[in-house]
């Protein structure tokens, strides 16, 4: 399949390209990118007016919950959202059920991917067995079966010691170890922030601390050890100063931060809504503000949206009962549209490294760059599109978000994957042309 | 007393103080005040409520406030059942917002529910067509125990406003302390806050109080001394080393009773822990209104469910 994508303004960082340029897509590759090129006999594609073409977004953090809780989501369903959302590739964290902790698990996850063809989806495997925190999975074999990264997202890894060792051992594959850094005994039964919103709706607090702490010490071990830690979701200003602090001293660490955290704070506990409670929770203002800015100065490597699915029935409970957790992947383009580009905090190049480039070299994955001969992975963009979240609309299986009915500008075009146009958007006029229809 | 500028409540609900005005706390207290007399008399029952269903749903153990709550649906003549946890379906696995929805096909007008986890009474009133009385929320709200403590402040100081008011104990866990700060607050009571560290709510400041580690301090010259329970599993969580020391520290000893107004009077809302935050002889020394409050505790909550029940304007008791 060849077709030529004419008129939309590339944004391409990492080949220093930002214009009106035309792609011309081949067997499913980049095969030129130039001022009106030619068409030659090709099929041309309008971009719709006004559109941004980039690199395809990437988002290092979702769960897609297959094998074992497929009545959250199913590979099939969780790639059709990211699609949705304009994700041309996702990572998907090992706690399933089973953990993914072997190949045989990697395996079925990349053959549910096969089959659904929609987004490319990155299996990361386990730390431990089980994710238990006890003894080292068989990263050589996850590695070989397709996994990118290594993770026991949803608990940290337990012990310093084997922190060292993960960090060591993964580096052979070059495999980052993704940390869900949290003190266990720190967060104990904690179920939202701690300070006054906590306290005031008498909900046990998660403070702040209990993040930092696991920070430190996984920028430590990256210091000593050489190896590459990336720090998951997070949510806190002292987080964030001890990667600066850890960056500068050239540690290996990159950071990712979520949509919710630069967009809510711990306000949004009001009314016990179940939507609000994930973990590590909404923070106050002044962590909101920090990361933004770390996020404008690139301290902040990616955004990613820890798209973790639940069924309504287990959200319809007690704030405390419920599980943590927001659907992220169909609302992340047009959060970051709305609080970062258009408050003019962030350009789209720096949109494109967040979502695109920086998650692509951390992972170690293709992606990030219309280069010549690259895989014609593309997120067209619609900047200004009026936005409403309709939760009867999303493609996820679940409809856990708390962003229901929120207006905002900016959202997707379409989205095309190995030179496939996997997705397009209805209510952006025109971009039916990009489907050849 | 308040001039009352209202005649009704303008929720559905009672989820907490937080959804109370001013005038609204001093309409139930004036209501109260009512209902106070009708327990007088020779045959304590008024028809108000005939024909009314409440359901005392409690997943929490409770004596004193499914008793007052009882007691106080009956004078008023409402028909009332009373469901515990251990006797429902949750222990067959039922969640809250079934269990509930089933008691309502039942046509209930009113549910006083306790529940262990905040904020489940706002799930119940999402859910539910009827009115939800908050009997007590995890750590988040108590409100009518906090309206009957305030009943019987004003019942012994005349108001409310401009008075000390020092509260003392396991503040952090403490659904009472939430509910009466928000109340305290908006009648313009000083509130004083005393505990150690480890039992103190995160920025307790910002409900407007002064918070101190010093038990001396918070009584010196108060009106009103609130003792709260410290519940025995505490000291599992470290949260201090031992009951003995607690009481040394934190207890309400007749000594530290003197540093207070000569007049002031003591508040417990009850179980208490003899011996650990409060010395028998300051319970039942001759400032404890400790049993005033239980006895308040049924008016007050014969006023909110009054004010509640909707068709109660006009009615005669």
């Amino acid at each position: 399949m060849t077709y030529l994508l004419k008129h939309g303004r590339v944004v391409d960082p990492v080949n220093g390209v930002d214009g009106d340029f035309d792609i011309l897509v081949k067997d499913g590759r980049v095969a030129r990118v130039g001022r009106d090129l030619p068409a030659e006999g090709v099929p041309v594609r309008e971009v719709p007016r006004g559109s941004i073409v980039c690199p395809g977004l990437i988002d290092m953090h979702v769960h897609l919950r297959e094998p074992g809780q497929e009545h959250k989501e199913t590979v099939a369903t969780g790639t059709a959202s990211a699609v949705a959302g304009g994700f041309t590739a996702v990572a998907c964290m090992p706690n399933t059920d089973p953990v993914n902790d072997s190949a045989s698990v990697t395996r079925l996850i990349l053959e549910r991917a096969a089959e659904a063809g929609l987004a490319r989806v990155y299996p990361i495997g386990a730390v431990t067995r089980g994710s238990r925190g006890e003894q080292l999975a068989e990263l050589g074999e996850l590695h070989a079966a397709g996994c990118v990264a290594v993770s026991d997202d949803g608990k940290p890894v337990a012990t310093a010691l084997l922190m060292r060792r993960a960090m060591e051992y993964a580096g052979m594959f070059g495999m980052p170890v993704i940390d869900h850094c949290e003190d266990p005994s720190l967060k104990a039964d904690g179920v939202a922030h701690e300070g006054f919103n906590a306290s005031r709706l008498g909900l046990r607090g998660i403070p702040g601390a209990a993040e930092e702490i696991m920070v430190d010490r996984d920028v430590v071990i990256a210091e000593v050890t050489g190896g590459r830690a990336h720090i998951a979701h997070m949510s806190t200003r002292g987080s964030l100063r001890a990667v600066r602090a850890g960056k500068a001293r050239g540690a290996r660490v990159t950071c990712e931060v979520t949509p919710h955290h630069f967009t809510l704070t711990d306000d949004a506990l009001e009314g016990y809504d179940t939507n609000v409670k994930m973990n590590p929770p909404l923070r106050e203002a002044a962590d909101r503000e920090a990361l933004i800015e770390g996020i404008v100065d690139g301290s902040v490597d990616a955004i990613a949206t820890d798209h973790a699915p639940h069924h309504a029935d287990e959200k319809l409970v007690e704030f405390d009962r419920a599980p943590f957790g927001i659907v992220g992947l169909e609302t992340a383009v047009p959060l970051t549209f709305d609080r970062l580009v258009h408050t003019g905090r962030i350009s789209m190049a720096r949109f494109v490294e967040l979502l695109s480039v920086n998650p692509a070299r951390i992972l170690g994955v293709t992606g990030g760059s219309l280069a010549e001969g690259q895989p014609a992975d593309i997120t067209v963009l619609a900047p200004d599109l009026a936005v409403t979240i309709d939760i009867g609309r999303l493609r996820s299986k679940s409809k856990n978000t708390p962003f229901g009915g929120w207006s905002l500008r900016g959202g997707v075009a379409a989205t095309i994957v190995g030179g496939r146009v996997v997705f397009v958007n209805p209510d952006v006029a025109g971009a039916q042309a990009l489907a050849g229809a | 007393m308040t001039t009352q500028t209202v005649t009704g409540l303008k929720g559905k609900h009672l989820l907490g103080i937080a959804d109370l005005s001013a005038e609204e706390i001093g309409l139930i207290l004036e209501t109260a005040e009512a209902m106070k007399e009708v327990g007088a008399r020779p045959i304590k029952k008024v028809p108000t409520l005939r024909g009314k269903t409440v359901i005392n749903l409690f997943f929490e153990a409770s004596t004193r406030t499914r008793t007052s709550f009882e007691v106080a649906e009956k004078r008023l003549s409402a028909d009332t059942l009373n469901i515990a946890a251990s006797t429902s379906s949750v222990v067959k696995g039922e969640t809250l917002v079934d269990t509930a929805l089933n008691l309502e096909a039942m046509a209930p007008d009113m549910i006083v529910m306790r529940h262990a986890s905040s904020g489940a009474c706002h799930l119940l009133a999402r859910v539910c067509k009827s009115r939800i009385i908050n009997a007590g929320d995890g750590m988040h709200e108590h409100p009518t125990q906090a309206l009957l403590d305030a009943f019987t402040i004003r019942e012994h100081k005349g108001r409310i406003g401009g008075l000390k008011i020092a509260i003392i104990g396991d503040l952090l866990h403490s659904r009472v302390l939430r509910s009466n700060l928000l109340l305290l607050g908006k009648l313009g009571a000083e509130v004083w806050v005393a505990a150690p560290p480890t039992l103190m709510p995160p920025d307790v400041e910002r409900f407007g109080v002064h918070s101190t580690t010093s038990i001396d301090e918070a009584v010196r010259d108060a009106d009103v001394v609130m003792m709260l329970r410290i519940q025995l599993e505490r000291m599992q969580g470290n949260f201090f080393p031992s009951l003995r020391e607690y009481f040394t520290v934190f207890g309400m000893t007749e000594e530290r009773m003197r540093r207070a107004k000569p007049d002031v009077i003591i508040m417990h809302p009850g179980p208490m822990n003899r011996g650990v935050e409060i010395a028998s002889e300051v319970a039942d020394g001759p400032y404890s209104v400790i049993l005033n409050q239980v006895a308040n505790g049924v008016a007050v909550r014969m006023a909110v469910l009054f004010l509640l029940s909707g068709a109660s304007e006009g009615d005669q008791l």
